[in-house]
């Protein structure tokens, strides 16, 4: 038997296939969220590895911004219990789950079993959010994934004071044209981030163990900055970009099995 | 009580009048004044005078889509994105942008009263400006303690004082001392029928949904010290008492859960603000906003004490008393906080109100940024998901709460 979890976010699609144990059989991950051809590229891409075919699917759940844009199939959920979920299955032992996507920042306190207690999420503004670091990673021509390796050459401790998105850009273009190094400012943009998503979890504390989800969980510098700015440490899966997906999977697997079992 | 009638109908009726007796008024050549939502009505009305009310008329504006427009217009005069929405509409009004949505006359004279924020002040002083008309004052301090000293009451009472001496030299009529008694008295059958009204929210499942009372608001803003008023909340009293007995509501929907809505509503979206509440079962039977312009009184001292008291201008103490009270009272599972980019002073301390209510009252607490009156700040799908989280904690709290 296999299940099907979505997740449509703003900037990227992904889906995880999971068997009846809970076990991780295919996934898959494209450019392009609700709107985009990148919903059905993912399943391709899960199904392939999967090697099974759709009709084989016993269920399905979409979670993420575009979950109700694509075929809905056997429900829909939203990405905050998704999240929870998913990062129950990838370190049990989750109780604060730090997600940070393409548009959103959210703080989620998680109970046994990954059951979501209570949560926080970024006001309107982008600031703070992977859309922030894409911004950044365009201006500046460096790749985000190659940003961290400029930030841990970082000699000098220079802020970046704007809150907004945009307007960090500007600032960062005009300490970079006032001579600031390359690799300090990297520092700052990971330390700016990390201070925004600091601020919503201390709204509602940060306990043990705390796990960073979404696609923003990839960048080292950012969890590093997050770790050093909340004083714990911070589990990061390399399937962290899949925890909506894989959470949304688990649950459709819930009334199938009435156990969520142990994700390998 | 109408006998034909809904009281929605009188209710909606009632406010219509006001407007149209202020522009018979302005055809007289007598003096029309517009005036801030909590001033002493009882005073324009003892003297009879015609006034009309800027924040109810910008939330009618922005309920039909003119909000943008409007605040857009006033951003192309000068005024920042950041002060409040209802500010930038009426001063754009004031300033004759064409507007068809909702028109008043224009002011002779401004009622300003600043318990309702301070933005309030500077707002109505560019109006003055901008027209060339007298402005009449009345400062309330912000409340620092949760009672409201004598001495403030003094203050208070002396502006009040103030103001009917500047209002007779502007009108040209006599203070009645009779007729104020009278006023004071419908304006307290008023807000007792409007507290009685707002209290069968309290009743499980409600009669009605708390989103009705925004609406019914109009009346006890801009239409308190009338007696068809009082009467039309009698008669609305009445109904939901019937509604409780034959089972019915006008929350057309499953109660599943039932909320507190924090904040003055998104005027411009309010069917996006209602849908995924009205999907999931989730029944606003708590808000904060109507009740709290409902006060009774006796005498002017009672009166002045009263006015002291708006969401605004209490301290947090009171703040988080007045929510934790009707949460309490009316029985909700969780709340829904409207960080409200045109409303700082009440958007600023949700944050520690937030805190508090989850120690204290132990249900979920969720925010969402939105605007009273500009449609720019508000976003329907990070809404939706919010909304949806809320919903999924609930569910969860319940499942919990039932398997124990």
């Amino acid at each position: 038997m296999f299940v099907l979890g979505t997740d449509i976010g703003s900037t990227t699609s992904k889906c995880v296939i999971i068997d009846e144990t809970g076990e991780i059989k295919g996934k898959g991950l494209a450019p392009g969220g609700a709107g985009s051809d990148g919903p059905y590229k993912a399943l391709d891409m899960a199904l392939a590895e999967a090697r099974i075919a759709q009709k084989s699917l016993s269920r399905t759940i979409s979670t993420g911004y575009g979950r109700n844009l694509v075929d809905k199939k056997d429900g829909t959920l939203s990405e905050l219990v998704c999240h929870a979920l998913g990062a129950h299955a990838l370190f049990p032992d989750t109780r604060t789950v730090i997600d940070i996507g393409g548009q959103d920042a959210k703080i989620l306190r998680v109970g046994e079993k990954g059951r979501l207690e209570s949560f926080v999420m970024n006001d309107k503004c982008a600031a703070g959010t992977g859309r922030f670091l894409e911004n950044i990673s365009r201006a500046l021509n460096v790749r985000i994934e190659d940003m961290t390796a400029f930030a841990e050459l970082a000699e000098n401790k220079i802020d970046i004071s704007s809150t907004c998105a945009v307007f960090a850009e500007s600032e960062i273009v005009s300490q970079l044209a006032h001579g600031a190094n390359k690799n300090d400012v990297f520092s700052a943009v990971f330390r700016s981030v990390a201070s925004r998503a600091a601020s919503l979890a201390n709204r509602i504390g940060v306990m043990r163990d705390t796990v960073m989800t979404g696609g923003v969980a990839k960048n080292e510098g950012v969890r590093k900055a997050l770790e050093e700015e909340l004083n714990v440490r911070i589990y990061v899966s390399p399937l962290a970009q899949y925890a909506g997906a894989l959470g949304a999977a688990v649950y459709a697997l819930e009334p199938l099995t009435n156990d969520r079992g142990k994700i390998q | 009580m109408s006998e034909n009638k809904q009281a929605r109908t009188v209710l909606r009726e009632i406010v219509d009048s006001v407007y149209r007796r202020a522009w018979e008024a302005k055809e007289r050549g007598e003096p029309v004044g517009w005036s801030s939502s909590k001033f002493p009505a009882e005073i324009a009305e003892t003297l009879g005078l015609a006034v009309c009310y800027p924040e109810n008329q910008a939330a009618a504006i922005a309920a039909k889509h003119g909000g943008q427009r409007m605040c857009e217009y006033a951003e192309s005069m000068g005024f920042s994105n950041d002060i409040c929405a209802y500010a930038r509409i009426s001063l754009a009004y004031a300033d004759g942008a064409p507007c068809e949505e909702k028109p008043v006359p224009q002011p002779d004279f401004l009622l300003c009263c600043n318990n309702i924020c301070n933005c309030m002040t500077k707002w109505y002083e560019n109006i003055a400006r901008m027209r060339g008309i007298p402005l009449i004052m009345v400062d309330i301090p912000f409340n620092n303690t949760v009672d409201v000293p004598d001495e403030r009451v003094a203050y208070v009472r002396a502006q009040f004082e103030a103001a009917i001496t500047k209002l007779e030299t502007i009108s040209g009529k006599k203070w009645d001392n009779k007729r104020f008694d009278e006023v004071c008295a419908n304006a307290n059958r008023s807000a007792a029928a409007w507290l009685k009204a707002c209290a069968y929210c309290a009743v499980k499942p409600s009669p009605l949904s708390g989103f009705d009372l925004f609406n019914h608001m109009a009346n006890i803003v801009t239409a308190r010290c009338k007696p068809e008023t009082a009467a039309a909340f009698e008669q609305l009293a009445a109904e939901y008492e019937q509604s409780v007995k034959s089972g019915e509501s006008t929350w057309h929907y499953d109660e599943n859960y039932r909320i507190m809505f924090e904040g003055i509503p998104c005027w411009p979206v309010l069917g996006s603000l209602f849908k995924p509440l009205k999907d999931s079962g989730a029944n606003t039977t708590a808000v904060v906003y109507a009740p709290a312009f409902g006060f009774v009184y006796n005498g002017i001292d009672e009166m002045a004490r009263a006015y002291c008291k708006a969401p605004n201008s209490v301290c947090i103490e009171a703040g988080v008393a007045w929510r934790e009270d009707l949460c309490r009272e009316n029985g909700v599972d969780g709340i829904l906080v409207h960080y409200n980019r045109s409303c700082k002073p009440w958007s600023g301390y949700m944050f520690e109100m937030e805190r508090r209510w989850r120690e204290r009252l132990g249900v979920p607490v969720v925010g969402f940024d939105g605007d009273q009156a500009d449609p720019r700040n508000f976003s329907e799908a990070q809404y939706q998901t919010r909304v949806e989280g809320l919903v999924e904690l609930m569910a969860a709290a319940n499942a919990a709460n039932s398997a124990q």
